[in-house]
Protein backbone atom coordinates (compact mmCIF):
# COMPACT_ATOMS: atom_id res chain seq x y z
CA UNK A 1 0.00 0.00 0.00
CA UNK A 2 1.33 3.45 -0.92
CA UNK A 3 1.78 5.85 1.95
CA UNK A 4 0.52 9.34 1.31
CA UNK A 5 3.10 12.08 1.88
CA UNK A 6 2.95 13.51 5.40
CA UNK A 7 0.90 16.69 5.64
CA UNK A 8 2.54 19.27 7.87
CA UNK A 9 -0.26 21.80 7.63
CA UNK A 10 -3.39 21.40 9.74
CA UNK A 11 -6.09 20.81 7.11
CA UNK A 12 -8.70 22.50 9.32
CA UNK A 13 -6.80 25.81 9.39
CA UNK A 14 -8.27 27.45 6.26
CA UNK A 15 -11.89 26.84 7.18
CA UNK A 16 -11.23 28.03 10.74
CA UNK A 17 -9.85 31.42 9.85
CA UNK A 18 -12.49 31.97 7.17
CA UNK A 19 -15.23 31.27 9.73
CA UNK A 20 -13.59 33.57 12.28
CA UNK A 21 -13.31 36.44 9.76
CA UNK A 22 -16.92 36.06 8.66
CA UNK A 23 -17.98 36.14 12.32
CA UNK A 24 -16.06 39.36 12.93
CA UNK A 25 -17.40 40.97 9.75
CA UNK A 26 -20.95 40.23 10.87
CA UNK A 27 -20.47 41.34 14.49
CA UNK A 28 -18.86 44.72 13.84
CA UNK A 29 -21.80 46.28 11.94
CA UNK A 30 -24.15 44.84 14.56
CA UNK A 31 -22.33 46.83 17.25
CA UNK A 32 -22.78 49.99 15.16
CA UNK A 33 -26.46 49.32 14.41
CA UNK A 34 -27.33 48.78 18.08
CA UNK A 35 -25.59 52.06 19.00
CA UNK A 36 -23.59 50.30 21.66
CA UNK A 37 -21.57 53.12 23.27
CA UNK A 38 -20.16 51.99 26.59
CA UNK A 39 -18.37 55.33 27.04
CA UNK A 40 -21.73 56.97 27.79
CA UNK A 41 -22.00 55.00 31.01
CA UNK A 42 -18.87 56.66 32.28
CA UNK A 43 -19.79 60.28 31.57
CA UNK A 44 -19.83 62.49 34.71
CA UNK A 45 -23.60 62.98 34.56
CA UNK A 46 -24.30 59.26 34.41
CA UNK A 47 -21.86 58.50 37.18
CA UNK A 48 -23.46 61.08 39.45
CA UNK A 49 -26.94 59.71 38.75
CA UNK A 50 -25.78 56.16 39.39
CA UNK A 51 -24.13 57.20 42.65
CA UNK A 52 -27.30 58.83 43.88
CA UNK A 53 -29.33 55.74 42.97
CA UNK A 54 -26.97 53.36 44.75
CA UNK A 55 -26.75 55.64 47.79
CA UNK A 56 -30.48 55.44 48.29
CA UNK A 57 -30.07 51.64 48.72
CA UNK A 58 -28.38 52.14 52.07
CA UNK A 59 -29.30 51.04 54.60
CA UNK A 60 -31.51 48.13 53.45
CA UNK A 61 -34.84 48.03 55.28
CA UNK A 62 -34.81 45.17 57.79
CA UNK A 63 -37.60 45.86 60.31
CA UNK A 64 -39.71 42.87 61.36
CA UNK A 65 -42.87 43.98 59.60
CA UNK A 66 -41.12 44.40 56.25
CA UNK A 67 -39.18 41.17 56.65
CA UNK A 68 -42.41 39.25 57.29
CA UNK A 69 -43.87 40.78 54.14
CA UNK A 70 -40.74 39.85 52.20
CA UNK A 71 -40.82 36.28 53.47
CA UNK A 72 -44.42 35.78 52.40
CA UNK A 73 -43.75 37.39 48.99
CA UNK A 74 -40.60 35.32 48.50
CA UNK A 75 -42.58 32.20 49.34
CA UNK A 76 -45.22 33.21 46.77
CA UNK A 77 -42.53 33.75 44.16
CA UNK A 78 -40.87 30.39 44.80
CA UNK A 79 -44.26 28.70 44.79
CA UNK A 80 -45.19 30.36 41.49
CA UNK A 81 -41.90 29.32 39.92
CA UNK A 82 -42.13 25.75 41.21
CA UNK A 83 -45.75 25.27 40.19
CA UNK A 84 -45.04 26.72 36.74
CA UNK A 85 -42.02 24.46 36.31
CA UNK A 86 -43.93 21.38 37.47
CA UNK A 87 -46.71 22.06 34.96
CA UNK A 88 -44.08 22.66 32.28
CA UNK A 89 -42.48 19.28 33.05
CA UNK A 90 -45.79 17.50 32.52
CA UNK A 91 -45.76 18.73 28.93
CA UNK A 92 -42.01 18.84 28.31
CA UNK A 93 -41.08 15.28 29.33
CA UNK A 94 -43.40 13.48 26.89
CA UNK A 95 -42.45 15.94 24.14
CA UNK A 96 -38.75 15.34 24.76
CA UNK A 97 -39.19 11.56 24.72
CA UNK A 98 -41.19 11.73 21.50
CA UNK A 99 -38.68 13.92 19.68
CA UNK A 100 -35.50 12.13 20.79
CA UNK A 101 -34.22 10.25 17.75
CA UNK A 102 -32.02 7.99 19.86
CA UNK A 103 -35.21 6.34 21.09
CA UNK A 104 -36.46 5.69 17.58
CA UNK A 105 -36.14 2.07 16.54
CA UNK A 106 -36.12 3.15 12.90
CA UNK A 107 -33.28 5.61 13.46
CA UNK A 108 -31.32 2.92 15.32
CA UNK A 109 -31.72 0.69 12.25
CA UNK A 110 -30.45 3.57 10.13
CA UNK A 111 -33.67 4.56 8.41
CA UNK A 112 -36.45 6.51 10.09
CA UNK A 113 -39.96 6.24 8.71
CA UNK A 114 -40.89 9.46 6.86
CA UNK A 115 -44.03 9.81 8.95
CA UNK A 116 -42.04 9.48 12.18
CA UNK A 117 -39.63 12.09 10.88
CA UNK A 118 -42.50 14.45 10.06
CA UNK A 119 -44.12 13.90 13.47
CA UNK A 120 -40.83 14.75 15.22
CA UNK A 121 -40.50 17.89 13.10
CA UNK A 122 -44.06 18.88 13.97
CA UNK A 123 -43.46 18.44 17.70
CA UNK A 124 -40.27 20.47 17.48
CA UNK A 125 -42.27 23.20 15.74
CA UNK A 126 -44.89 23.17 18.50
CA UNK A 127 -42.18 23.51 21.16
CA UNK A 128 -40.65 26.39 19.22
CA UNK A 129 -44.00 28.19 19.19
CA UNK A 130 -44.50 27.58 22.92
CA UNK A 131 -41.18 29.13 23.83
CA UNK A 132 -40.99 31.86 21.22
CA UNK A 133 -43.61 34.02 22.98
CA UNK A 134 -41.93 35.46 26.11
CA UNK A 135 -43.55 34.58 29.43
CA UNK A 136 -44.18 38.28 30.04
CA UNK A 137 -46.48 38.42 27.01
CA UNK A 138 -48.29 35.24 28.06
CA UNK A 139 -48.69 36.74 31.55
CA UNK A 140 -50.20 39.96 30.18
CA UNK A 141 -52.72 37.86 28.26
CA UNK A 142 -53.54 35.62 31.21
CA UNK A 143 -53.91 38.56 33.59
CA UNK A 144 -56.79 39.65 31.33
CA UNK A 145 -58.30 36.16 31.31
CA UNK A 146 -57.88 34.94 34.90
CA UNK A 147 -57.34 38.28 36.56
CA UNK A 148 -54.50 39.60 38.72
CA UNK A 149 -52.63 37.08 40.87
CA UNK A 150 -50.21 34.16 40.72
CA UNK A 151 -52.39 31.97 38.45
CA UNK A 152 -51.50 34.10 35.43
CA UNK A 153 -47.81 33.84 36.34
CA UNK A 154 -47.91 30.07 36.81
CA UNK A 155 -49.60 29.55 33.44
CA UNK A 156 -47.22 31.90 31.66
CA UNK A 157 -44.17 30.11 33.06
CA UNK A 158 -45.66 26.69 32.34
CA UNK A 159 -46.25 27.44 28.67
CA UNK A 160 -42.92 29.06 27.85
CA UNK A 161 -40.87 26.63 29.91
CA UNK A 162 -42.50 23.53 28.49
CA UNK A 163 -41.15 24.54 25.09
CA UNK A 164 -37.67 25.28 26.44
CA UNK A 165 -37.39 22.21 28.65
CA UNK A 166 -38.72 19.86 25.96
CA UNK A 167 -36.24 21.11 23.39
CA UNK A 168 -33.22 21.08 25.67
CA UNK A 169 -34.07 17.73 27.30
CA UNK A 170 -34.24 16.17 23.84
CA UNK A 171 -30.91 17.76 22.97
CA UNK A 172 -29.29 16.54 26.18
CA UNK A 173 -30.57 13.02 25.53
CA UNK A 174 -29.10 13.17 22.01
CA UNK A 175 -25.76 14.56 23.10
CA UNK A 176 -24.04 11.81 25.13
CA UNK A 177 -22.42 8.68 23.70
CA UNK A 178 -25.15 6.76 21.85
CA UNK A 179 -23.92 3.21 22.46
CA UNK A 180 -25.72 2.31 25.71
CA UNK A 181 -29.18 3.19 24.44
CA UNK A 182 -28.52 1.76 20.99
CA UNK A 183 -27.35 -1.54 22.38
CA UNK A 184 -30.47 -1.89 24.52
CA UNK A 185 -32.69 -1.29 21.51
CA UNK A 186 -30.59 -3.70 19.46
CA UNK A 187 -31.31 -6.41 22.00
CA UNK A 188 -35.03 -5.85 21.76
CA UNK A 189 -35.75 -3.36 24.57
CA UNK A 190 -38.66 -0.97 24.18
CA UNK A 191 -38.24 2.79 23.83
CA UNK A 192 -39.18 3.68 27.38
CA UNK A 193 -37.03 0.85 28.72
CA UNK A 194 -34.09 2.15 26.70
CA UNK A 195 -34.79 5.59 28.16
CA UNK A 196 -34.86 4.33 31.75
CA UNK A 197 -31.88 1.97 31.48
CA UNK A 198 -29.73 3.78 28.91
CA UNK A 199 -30.34 7.46 28.30
CA UNK A 200 -31.32 8.67 31.77
CA UNK A 201 -28.42 7.11 33.69
CA UNK A 202 -26.12 8.34 30.94
CA UNK A 203 -27.32 11.94 31.12
CA UNK A 204 -28.65 12.28 34.67
CA UNK A 205 -26.34 15.06 35.89
CA UNK A 206 -26.96 17.22 32.83
CA UNK A 207 -30.72 16.75 33.12
CA UNK A 208 -30.68 17.64 36.82
CA UNK A 209 -28.47 20.66 36.47
CA UNK A 210 -30.51 22.01 33.56
CA UNK A 211 -33.78 21.48 35.44
CA UNK A 212 -32.53 23.24 38.59
CA UNK A 213 -31.10 26.04 36.46
CA UNK A 214 -34.49 26.47 34.80
CA UNK A 215 -36.10 26.58 38.25
CA UNK A 216 -33.72 29.40 39.09
CA UNK A 217 -34.70 31.15 35.84
CA UNK A 218 -38.37 30.61 36.70
CA UNK A 219 -37.82 32.38 40.02
CA UNK A 220 -36.34 35.34 38.16
CA UNK A 221 -39.17 35.21 35.63
CA UNK A 222 -41.81 35.23 38.31
CA UNK A 223 -40.21 38.38 39.70
CA UNK A 224 -40.63 40.06 36.34
CA UNK A 225 -44.17 38.72 36.10
CA UNK A 226 -44.90 40.32 39.46
CA UNK A 227 -44.43 43.67 37.73
CA UNK A 228 -47.47 42.99 35.56
CA UNK A 229 -49.64 41.93 38.48
CA UNK A 230 -48.80 38.29 39.09
CA UNK A 231 -47.94 38.95 42.74
CA UNK A 232 -44.93 37.90 44.80
CA UNK A 233 -41.59 39.63 45.17
CA UNK A 234 -41.86 41.33 41.78
CA UNK A 235 -44.94 43.22 42.84
CA UNK A 236 -43.20 44.39 46.03
CA UNK A 237 -40.19 45.46 43.99
CA UNK A 238 -42.34 47.42 41.60
CA UNK A 239 -44.12 49.26 44.42
CA UNK A 240 -40.88 50.02 46.28
CA UNK A 241 -39.28 51.37 43.12
CA UNK A 242 -42.31 53.49 42.34
CA UNK A 243 -42.01 55.01 45.81
CA UNK A 244 -38.24 55.50 45.47
CA UNK A 245 -37.80 53.41 48.64
CA UNK A 246 -34.17 52.45 48.00
CA UNK A 247 -33.78 50.56 51.26
CA UNK A 248 -36.67 48.28 50.41
CA UNK A 249 -35.34 47.69 46.88
CA UNK A 250 -31.98 46.72 48.37
CA UNK A 251 -33.58 44.21 50.76
CA UNK A 252 -35.62 42.67 47.94
CA UNK A 253 -32.52 42.37 45.72
CA UNK A 254 -30.70 40.64 48.58
CA UNK A 255 -33.53 38.12 48.77
CA UNK A 256 -33.10 37.43 45.01
CA UNK A 257 -29.42 36.79 45.52
CA UNK A 258 -30.26 34.43 48.37
CA UNK A 259 -32.74 32.51 46.21
CA UNK A 260 -30.27 32.09 43.36
CA UNK A 261 -27.61 30.91 45.80
CA UNK A 262 -30.14 28.42 47.16
CA UNK A 263 -30.81 27.06 43.66
CA UNK A 264 -27.09 26.72 43.09
CA UNK A 265 -26.67 24.80 46.35
CA UNK A 266 -29.59 22.54 45.52
CA UNK A 267 -28.12 21.73 42.12
CA UNK A 268 -24.80 20.81 43.66
CA UNK A 269 -26.41 18.64 46.35
CA UNK A 270 -28.47 16.77 43.78
CA UNK A 271 -25.57 16.23 41.40
CA UNK A 272 -22.99 15.12 43.93
CA UNK A 273 -24.08 11.50 44.37
CA UNK A 274 -24.25 11.07 40.58
CA UNK A 275 -20.88 12.54 39.68
CA UNK A 276 -18.15 10.27 38.39
CA UNK A 277 -15.37 9.60 40.85
CA UNK B 1 -31.18 -20.50 12.10
CA UNK B 2 -29.25 -17.54 10.74
CA UNK B 3 -28.61 -17.16 7.04
CA UNK B 4 -27.03 -14.61 4.76
CA UNK B 5 -27.45 -14.82 0.99
CA UNK B 6 -25.10 -12.69 -1.13
CA UNK B 7 -25.09 -9.95 1.47
CA UNK B 8 -23.09 -6.81 0.92
CA UNK B 9 -22.89 -3.87 3.23
CA UNK B 10 -21.80 -0.34 2.55
CA UNK B 11 -21.64 2.05 5.49
CA UNK B 12 -23.49 5.28 4.80
CA UNK B 13 -20.95 8.02 4.34
CA UNK B 14 -18.10 5.67 3.39
CA UNK B 15 -16.37 6.05 0.04
CA UNK B 16 -18.30 4.71 -2.95
CA UNK B 17 -16.05 1.67 -3.50
CA UNK B 18 -15.47 0.86 0.18
CA UNK B 19 -17.62 -2.13 0.97
CA UNK B 20 -17.61 -3.31 4.57
CA UNK B 21 -18.90 -6.69 3.41
CA UNK B 22 -19.05 -8.08 -0.13
CA UNK B 23 -21.20 -11.01 -1.32
CA UNK B 24 -21.23 -12.85 1.97
CA UNK B 25 -23.27 -16.05 2.12
CA UNK B 26 -23.44 -18.35 5.10
CA UNK B 27 -25.78 -20.51 7.14
CA UNK B 28 -25.55 -20.99 10.87
CA UNK B 29 -27.61 -23.79 12.37
CA UNK B 30 -29.29 -23.51 15.78
CA UNK B 31 -26.86 -24.37 18.57
CA UNK B 32 -23.83 -24.05 16.33
CA UNK B 33 -20.69 -22.33 17.64
CA UNK B 34 -18.80 -20.25 15.10
CA UNK B 35 -15.70 -18.08 15.37
CA UNK B 36 -15.04 -15.28 12.92
CA UNK B 37 -11.37 -14.42 12.48
CA UNK B 38 -9.57 -11.99 10.23
CA UNK B 39 -7.34 -8.92 10.26
CA UNK B 40 -8.57 -5.58 11.58
CA UNK B 41 -10.92 -3.89 9.15
CA UNK B 42 -11.90 -7.20 7.57
CA UNK B 43 -15.57 -6.64 8.36
CA UNK B 44 -15.94 -8.84 11.46
CA UNK B 45 -17.93 -6.23 13.38
CA UNK B 46 -20.11 -5.49 10.34
CA UNK B 47 -20.87 -9.18 9.93
CA UNK B 48 -21.81 -9.53 13.61
CA UNK B 49 -24.03 -6.45 13.39
CA UNK B 50 -25.67 -7.74 10.23
CA UNK B 51 -26.48 -11.05 11.92
CA UNK B 52 -27.82 -9.14 14.94
CA UNK B 53 -30.34 -7.19 12.82
CA UNK B 54 -28.53 -4.06 13.93
CA UNK B 55 -27.80 -2.98 10.35
CA UNK B 56 -29.75 -3.50 7.19
CA UNK B 57 -27.64 -5.17 4.48
CA UNK B 58 -27.21 -2.84 1.50
CA UNK B 59 -27.73 -5.82 -0.79
CA UNK B 60 -28.71 -9.44 -0.31
CA UNK B 61 -31.06 -11.47 1.84
CA UNK B 62 -30.88 -12.09 5.55
CA UNK B 63 -32.79 -14.89 7.16
CA UNK B 64 -33.34 -14.81 10.91
CA UNK B 65 -34.99 -17.88 12.41
CA UNK B 66 -36.54 -18.72 9.08
CA UNK B 67 -37.86 -15.21 8.45
CA UNK B 68 -36.69 -12.60 6.00
CA UNK B 69 -36.20 -10.11 8.81
CA UNK B 70 -35.84 -6.97 6.70
CA UNK B 71 -39.00 -7.73 4.76
CA UNK B 72 -41.01 -7.65 7.99
CA UNK B 73 -42.57 -4.59 9.55
CA UNK B 74 -40.42 -2.66 12.03
CA UNK B 75 -42.49 -3.87 14.96
CA UNK B 76 -42.23 -7.57 14.08
CA UNK B 77 -38.52 -7.22 13.38
CA UNK B 78 -38.02 -5.57 16.73
CA UNK B 79 -39.77 -8.50 18.38
CA UNK B 80 -37.23 -10.83 16.75
CA UNK B 81 -34.45 -8.93 18.51
CA UNK B 82 -35.67 -10.28 21.83
CA UNK B 83 -34.30 -13.67 20.78
CA UNK B 84 -30.72 -12.43 20.34
CA UNK B 85 -28.05 -10.91 22.53
CA UNK B 86 -25.47 -8.65 20.92
CA UNK B 87 -22.39 -7.96 23.04
CA UNK B 88 -20.35 -5.15 21.48
CA UNK B 89 -16.59 -5.01 21.88
CA UNK B 90 -16.75 -2.12 24.32
CA UNK B 91 -19.70 -2.97 26.58
CA UNK B 92 -21.91 0.10 26.40
CA UNK B 93 -22.72 0.44 30.08
CA UNK B 94 -23.98 3.85 31.22
CA UNK B 95 -21.25 5.12 33.57
CA UNK B 96 -23.44 5.90 36.57
CA UNK B 97 -25.38 2.66 36.45
CA UNK B 98 -24.70 -0.13 38.92
CA UNK B 99 -23.50 -3.49 37.64
CA UNK B 100 -26.63 -5.24 38.87
CA UNK B 101 -28.84 -2.83 36.89
CA UNK B 102 -26.73 -3.24 33.77
CA UNK B 103 -27.18 -6.98 34.06
CA UNK B 104 -30.93 -6.70 34.61
CA UNK B 105 -31.05 -4.55 31.46
CA UNK B 106 -30.22 -7.70 29.49
CA UNK B 107 -33.69 -9.03 30.27
CA UNK B 108 -35.60 -5.89 29.26
CA UNK B 109 -37.08 -7.47 26.15
CA UNK B 110 -38.65 -10.15 28.35
CA UNK B 111 -39.94 -7.70 30.96
CA UNK B 112 -42.98 -5.47 30.94
CA UNK B 113 -42.38 -1.74 31.19
CA UNK B 114 -43.77 -1.70 34.71
CA UNK B 115 -41.63 -4.54 36.03
CA UNK B 116 -38.55 -3.05 34.36
CA UNK B 117 -39.22 0.26 36.13
CA UNK B 118 -39.74 -1.54 39.44
CA UNK B 119 -36.46 -3.33 38.85
CA UNK B 120 -34.76 0.07 38.73
CA UNK B 121 -35.96 0.66 42.28
CA UNK B 122 -35.18 -2.83 43.51
CA UNK B 123 -33.31 -5.24 41.17
CA UNK B 124 -35.68 -8.01 40.10
CA UNK B 125 -33.29 -10.96 40.18
CA UNK B 126 -30.25 -10.33 42.36
CA UNK B 127 -29.37 -14.04 42.72
CA UNK B 128 -29.18 -14.51 38.92
CA UNK B 129 -26.99 -11.43 38.54
CA UNK B 130 -24.73 -12.64 41.34
CA UNK B 131 -24.43 -16.07 39.78
CA UNK B 132 -23.63 -14.59 36.36
CA UNK B 133 -20.84 -12.52 37.87
CA UNK B 134 -19.51 -15.52 39.83
CA UNK B 135 -18.88 -17.34 36.55
CA UNK B 136 -16.53 -14.55 35.54
CA UNK B 137 -14.99 -14.08 38.95
CA UNK B 138 -16.28 -10.54 39.58
CA UNK B 139 -19.18 -11.20 41.94
CA UNK B 140 -17.77 -8.61 44.37
CA UNK B 141 -18.70 -5.91 41.84
CA UNK B 142 -22.43 -6.65 41.91
CA UNK B 143 -23.46 -3.35 43.49
CA UNK B 144 -20.50 -1.33 42.22
CA UNK B 145 -21.03 1.53 39.81
CA UNK B 146 -19.92 0.72 36.27
CA UNK B 147 -17.56 3.70 36.07
CA UNK B 148 -15.58 2.29 39.03
CA UNK B 149 -14.65 -0.83 37.02
CA UNK B 150 -11.50 -1.43 35.01
CA UNK B 151 -11.71 -2.11 31.27
CA UNK B 152 -11.31 -5.84 31.79
CA UNK B 153 -13.96 -5.93 34.52
CA UNK B 154 -16.36 -4.05 32.27
CA UNK B 155 -15.79 -6.51 29.49
CA UNK B 156 -16.50 -9.37 31.88
CA UNK B 157 -19.73 -7.67 32.97
CA UNK B 158 -20.58 -7.57 29.26
CA UNK B 159 -19.90 -11.30 29.03
CA UNK B 160 -21.91 -11.98 32.18
CA UNK B 161 -24.92 -10.65 30.26
CA UNK B 162 -24.81 -13.94 28.32
CA UNK B 163 -25.72 -15.76 31.52
CA UNK B 164 -28.57 -13.35 32.24
CA UNK B 165 -30.35 -13.39 28.93
CA UNK B 166 -33.11 -15.70 27.82
CA UNK B 167 -32.05 -15.15 24.21
CA UNK B 168 -30.73 -18.25 22.46
CA UNK B 169 -28.58 -16.47 19.90
CA UNK B 170 -25.47 -14.78 21.21
CA UNK B 171 -23.40 -12.53 18.97
CA UNK B 172 -20.15 -11.43 20.60
CA UNK B 173 -17.87 -8.88 18.96
CA UNK B 174 -14.28 -9.33 20.09
CA UNK B 175 -15.34 -10.07 23.66
CA UNK B 176 -11.81 -10.74 24.94
CA UNK B 177 -9.98 -7.64 23.70
CA UNK B 178 -9.44 -6.15 27.19
CA UNK B 179 -8.58 -9.40 29.00
CA UNK B 180 -5.21 -10.98 29.75
CA UNK B 181 -4.53 -14.32 27.99
CA UNK B 182 -5.34 -16.53 30.99
CA UNK B 183 -8.53 -14.66 31.79
CA UNK B 184 -9.52 -14.57 28.12
CA UNK B 185 -9.28 -18.33 27.86
CA UNK B 186 -11.30 -19.04 31.00
CA UNK B 187 -13.98 -16.50 30.08
CA UNK B 188 -14.35 -17.94 26.61
CA UNK B 189 -14.66 -21.40 28.11
CA UNK B 190 -17.49 -20.23 30.37
CA UNK B 191 -19.34 -18.72 27.42
CA UNK B 192 -18.86 -21.77 25.19
CA UNK B 193 -19.86 -24.23 27.91
CA UNK B 194 -22.96 -22.25 28.81
CA UNK B 195 -23.93 -21.87 25.15
CA UNK B 196 -23.57 -25.62 24.63
CA UNK B 197 -25.58 -26.38 27.77
CA UNK B 198 -28.45 -24.13 26.70
CA UNK B 199 -28.18 -25.06 22.99
CA UNK B 200 -27.52 -21.45 22.14
CA UNK B 201 -26.23 -20.36 18.77
CA UNK B 202 -22.92 -18.64 19.41
CA UNK B 203 -21.09 -16.41 16.95
CA UNK B 204 -17.91 -14.77 18.22
CA UNK B 205 -15.45 -12.57 16.37
CA UNK B 206 -11.93 -13.00 17.72
CA UNK B 207 -8.45 -11.67 17.23
CA UNK B 208 -6.96 -14.57 19.15
CA UNK B 209 -6.62 -17.19 16.40
CA UNK B 210 -5.36 -19.81 18.83
CA UNK B 211 -8.42 -19.44 21.07
CA UNK B 212 -10.74 -19.60 18.07
CA UNK B 213 -9.09 -22.81 16.91
CA UNK B 214 -9.14 -24.30 20.39
CA UNK B 215 -12.76 -23.62 21.21
CA UNK B 216 -14.81 -23.43 18.03
CA UNK B 217 -15.64 -26.31 15.73
CA UNK B 218 -16.34 -23.95 12.83
CA UNK B 219 -14.12 -21.08 11.72
CA UNK B 220 -14.97 -18.32 9.27
CA UNK B 221 -12.03 -16.36 7.86
CA UNK B 222 -12.91 -12.85 6.75
CA UNK B 223 -10.71 -10.51 4.80
CA UNK B 224 -11.51 -7.26 2.98
CA UNK B 225 -15.20 -7.88 3.52
CA UNK B 226 -15.21 -11.29 1.86
CA UNK B 227 -15.30 -14.79 3.27
CA UNK B 228 -11.92 -16.36 2.56
CA UNK B 229 -12.82 -19.68 4.14
CA UNK B 230 -15.69 -21.13 6.13
CA UNK B 231 -14.91 -24.62 7.33
CA UNK B 232 -14.65 -27.08 10.15
CA UNK B 233 -11.64 -26.59 12.35
CA UNK B 234 -10.40 -30.10 11.54
CA UNK B 235 -10.06 -29.41 7.84
CA UNK B 236 -8.50 -25.97 8.21
CA UNK B 237 -4.89 -25.80 7.00
CA UNK B 238 -2.19 -23.58 8.53
CA UNK B 239 -1.63 -22.07 5.08
CA UNK B 240 -5.14 -20.76 4.96
CA UNK B 241 -4.72 -18.93 8.26
CA UNK B 242 -1.45 -17.37 7.19
CA UNK B 243 -2.99 -16.27 3.89
CA UNK B 244 -5.80 -14.65 5.89
CA UNK B 245 -3.36 -12.44 7.73
CA UNK B 246 -0.56 -12.08 5.16
CA UNK B 247 0.35 -8.49 4.49
CA UNK B 248 -2.16 -7.46 7.11
CA UNK B 249 0.44 -5.24 8.77
CA UNK B 250 0.05 -2.88 5.80
CA UNK B 251 -3.44 -2.22 7.03
CA UNK B 252 -2.05 -1.01 10.30
CA UNK B 253 -2.50 -4.00 12.57
CA UNK B 254 0.31 -5.51 14.54
CA UNK B 255 -1.61 -7.93 16.70
CA UNK B 256 -2.78 -10.01 13.80
CA UNK B 257 0.64 -10.69 12.33
CA UNK B 258 1.65 -13.41 14.74
CA UNK B 259 0.24 -16.39 12.87
CA UNK B 260 2.10 -15.61 9.64
CA UNK B 261 5.30 -17.57 10.28
CA UNK B 262 4.00 -20.74 11.78
CA UNK B 263 0.43 -20.55 12.92
CA UNK B 264 0.39 -23.97 14.55
CA UNK B 265 3.29 -23.10 16.83
CA UNK B 266 1.01 -20.86 18.85
CA UNK B 267 -1.53 -23.57 19.34
CA UNK B 268 -2.43 -23.59 23.01
CA UNK B 269 -1.39 -26.45 25.26
CA UNK B 270 -4.99 -27.36 26.04
CA UNK B 271 -6.37 -30.20 23.93
CA UNK B 272 -8.61 -29.13 21.08
CA UNK B 273 -11.77 -30.52 22.58
CA UNK B 274 -13.86 -27.44 22.04
CA UNK B 275 -17.08 -26.81 23.82
CA UNK B 276 -19.15 -29.66 22.58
Amino acid sequence: MMRRPMQHRDPAWTSRWIAASIGLMLLWPLLLITEFQPARLLSPASLEEMGRFLQSFLPPRVDAEFLALLASSAWKTVAMASAGLALALVVAIPMAILTTERLSIGATEGRMHPLAKAARQLLRGIMAILRSVPELVWALMFVRVVGLGPTAGVLAIAITYSGMLGKVYAEILESGPPEACRSLIQSGAGRLQALAYGLIPQNATELISYTVYRWECAIRSSVVLGFVGAGGLGQELEQSMAMFAGGEVASILLVFIGLVALADLLSRLLRRPLESQ
Amino acid sequence: MLGLQDCSHHHPGAAEDRWALRDVSLQIAPGEQVAIIGPSGAGKTSLIHLLALAMRPTQGQLEFQGQAAWALGARQRHRLRASLLLVPQVPPLPPRQRVVTSLMATRLSQMSLLSSLISLVYPADIPAAHQALCAFDIEDKLFERVDRLSGGERQRVGLARCLMTMARIWLLDEPLSALDPVRAKSCLEVVCTEAARTQTTLVVSLHQVELALAHFPRIIGLRDGRILFDMQRSSLLPDQVSTLYSGAADHGTASAVAPVDDPWSIRPTVPLTGCR
